[in-house]
């Protein structure tokens, strides 16, 4: 028997297409076949990077002495921990200096609960930043938690699954993130982009004309992002422009984050909540935007009406303790400001 | 069937390697295309048939494990394992730079397709730009590649054919 391989080629092309079709539809769906192809291929995974890494471990020792690898790489660690540490207390800072002068303030204080996991691989391709972590559901992950590095934003989970989880960076070609310039908490969208990758750097845009920033100002997240919590640090800005149309501004970004060396990171293991409103809409608009946001399965956050967002946000989430003690690395105490400034 | 195993094993083992985070192994944050290599030397040595499949299966799981659709990597791949697999009417046994060019033709037709569907479709017009910074350091790198993994992957077909003659 002889088959023709042009007409395997043709009934190839209909599958594929037939599949991109049904994947578009019915994404959801197909998440068990990802998930259960993935399992399989995680511990393959970390078992290639054990293997990597012990043998680069052995080259190392012949260039250094052990104990002072171990020794650098703790301290590192506690560097980082302390820069974020540090950050933390000086945002807080800032946030009491204008509290201060008001006269109602109401604070609260979330402890985020975070846990540790290893990258273990990237996307096969060169195009994206998408990358695998070693830890999912099974952790006690889910899809829409942030991810940090030492001190500073790295992404967001985009997919979880039992013992994996799938995470997007911000310096992807995909992503955007709602940013908030710490000292003048005028808002603007952090966006990846390939282009700019090289220079380790990446976009700022829709600042607002007025914003009185300068070169270096922090960039932190803001409190109008749907999926990110407050007060993450993303980067420094530079190269401030004022837009062709004479309305917004644009910059760079240099991460806080080293993402070429992106060994380990800290998932914060508690949901952004999603804002609801205190009362009933009247508005149509508002109506349709909030449908939109309470749907919106996005990995990255989607650019709402701002004064839609200031009334939705007023009412933060209830910090309740959600610490349960078996993660592997609980980071206490970074505790960030949310406060309720509407009256 | 040991060959279809032995294509399975290939591809696996290529698909942990490529996915693994071995910084050594990547010069200037780009990795070498080693499962393209796969498809288009297995398609020069076997031809259209073989090279079909083995693009599809290979697209297909990088399309599973990674892919927003489902579908998108098996056709990029399909098509260049079947189009490959017209330059096994002159395949040689010892020819070794013959498969090294197709590779770097494979690379670039595969980097121009995910610029079109990945990025062209969402208005990233500067292909000059994604030219340089990405398929060309692809492509070089994955040639460079090539020359090693198409030997292996000579050594191992020769030796199942020489399996199914015996066989016979």
């Amino acid at each position: 028997m002889h088959i023709n391989p042009k007409h395997v080629l043709i009934a190839g092309v209909i599958l594929c297409i037939a599949i991109v079709g049904i994947s578009f539809r019915f994404g959801e769906q197909l998440k068990p076949v990802r998930a259960a192809v993935g399992s399989v291929f995680t511990p393959m995974q970390k078992g290639i990077n054990i293997v990597g890494t012990f043998i680069s471990d052995k080259l190392d020792n012949f260039k250094n002495i052990n104990d002072l690898l171990a020794e650098n790489e703790d301290l590192k660690q506690q560097i980082n921990m302390l820069t974020y540490e540090n950050k933390m207390l000086l945002q807080d800072k800032y946030e009491l200096d204008g509290l201060r002068e008001l006269y109602e303030l109401d604070q609260k204080y979330l402890d985020y609960p975070k846990v540790a996991a290893r990258v273990i691989s990237k996307d096969p391709g060169n195009w994206y930043s998408v990358f695998t972590i070693d830890k999912g559901t099974k952790d006690g992950l889910a899809k829409g938690m942030n991810v940090m590095a030492g001190n500073g934003l790295v992404g967001i989970i985009t997919e979880c699954y039992y013992n994996y989880s799938i995470v997007r960076s911000i310096i992807d070609d995909k992503s955007n993130v709602w940013g908030m310039f710490l000292k003048s908490s005028d808002d603007c969208v952090v966006q990846g982009d390939l282009q700019l990758m090289d220079e380790g750097k990446i976009r700022v845009e829709l600042i607002s004309r007025d914003a009185e920033i300068m070169d270096g100002y922090e960039v932190v997240t803001s409190h109008i992002s749907p999926n990110f919590h407050q007060g993450i640090l993303i980067g420094y800005i530079s190269n401030i422009e004022l837009d062709s149309s004479n309305m917004t501004k644009s910059a760079y970004l240099t991460p806080a984050v080293d993402f070429d060396h992106l060994e380990e990171v800290l998932i914060i293991t508690e949901l952004k909540e999603q804002p609801q409103l205190k009362e009933p809409p009247t508005d149509t608009e508002v109506t349709i935007d909030v449908d939109a946001l309470a749907e919106t399965d996005e990995d990255t956050d989607t650019l709402i009406d701002e004064e839609n967002q200031v009334d939705v946000n007023s009412d933060t989430a209830s910090d309740e303790d959600t610490n349960t003690g078996d993660y592997d690395t609980e980071i206490g105490n970074d505790a960030t400001t949310n406060s309720d400034v509407t009256e | 069937m040991k060959r279809i195993i032995v294509y399975f094993l290939e591809i696996i083992i290529l698909f942990v390697i490529q996915t693994s985070t071995f910084h050594y192994f990547g010069l200037a944050n780009i990795m070498p295309n080693l499962l393209l290599i796969l498809v288009v030397s297995t398609a020069y040595m076997r031809g259209r048939m073989t090279g079909l499949g083995i693009g599809f299966f290979t697209g297909l799981l990088v399309d599973i494990v990674y892919g927003e659709l489902i579908g998108l990597y098996a056709f990029i791949y399909m098509i260049i394992g079947y189009f490959m697999g017209y330059a096994n009417k002159i395949y040689s046994n010892d020819d070794y730079t013959l498969p090294i060019f197709f590779v770097a033709v494979s690379d670039f037709v595969y980097g121009f397709f995910y610029y079109i569907f990945g990025f062209l479709l969402r208005g990233r017009l500067n292909l000059l730009f994604y030219m340089r910074r990405i398929i060309l350091p692809e492509i070089i790198y994955t040639v460079a590649a090539s020359v090693f993994l198409y030997k292996i992957l000579n050594i191992i077909n020769n030796r199942l054919d020489r399996i199914e003659i015996e066989g016979e």
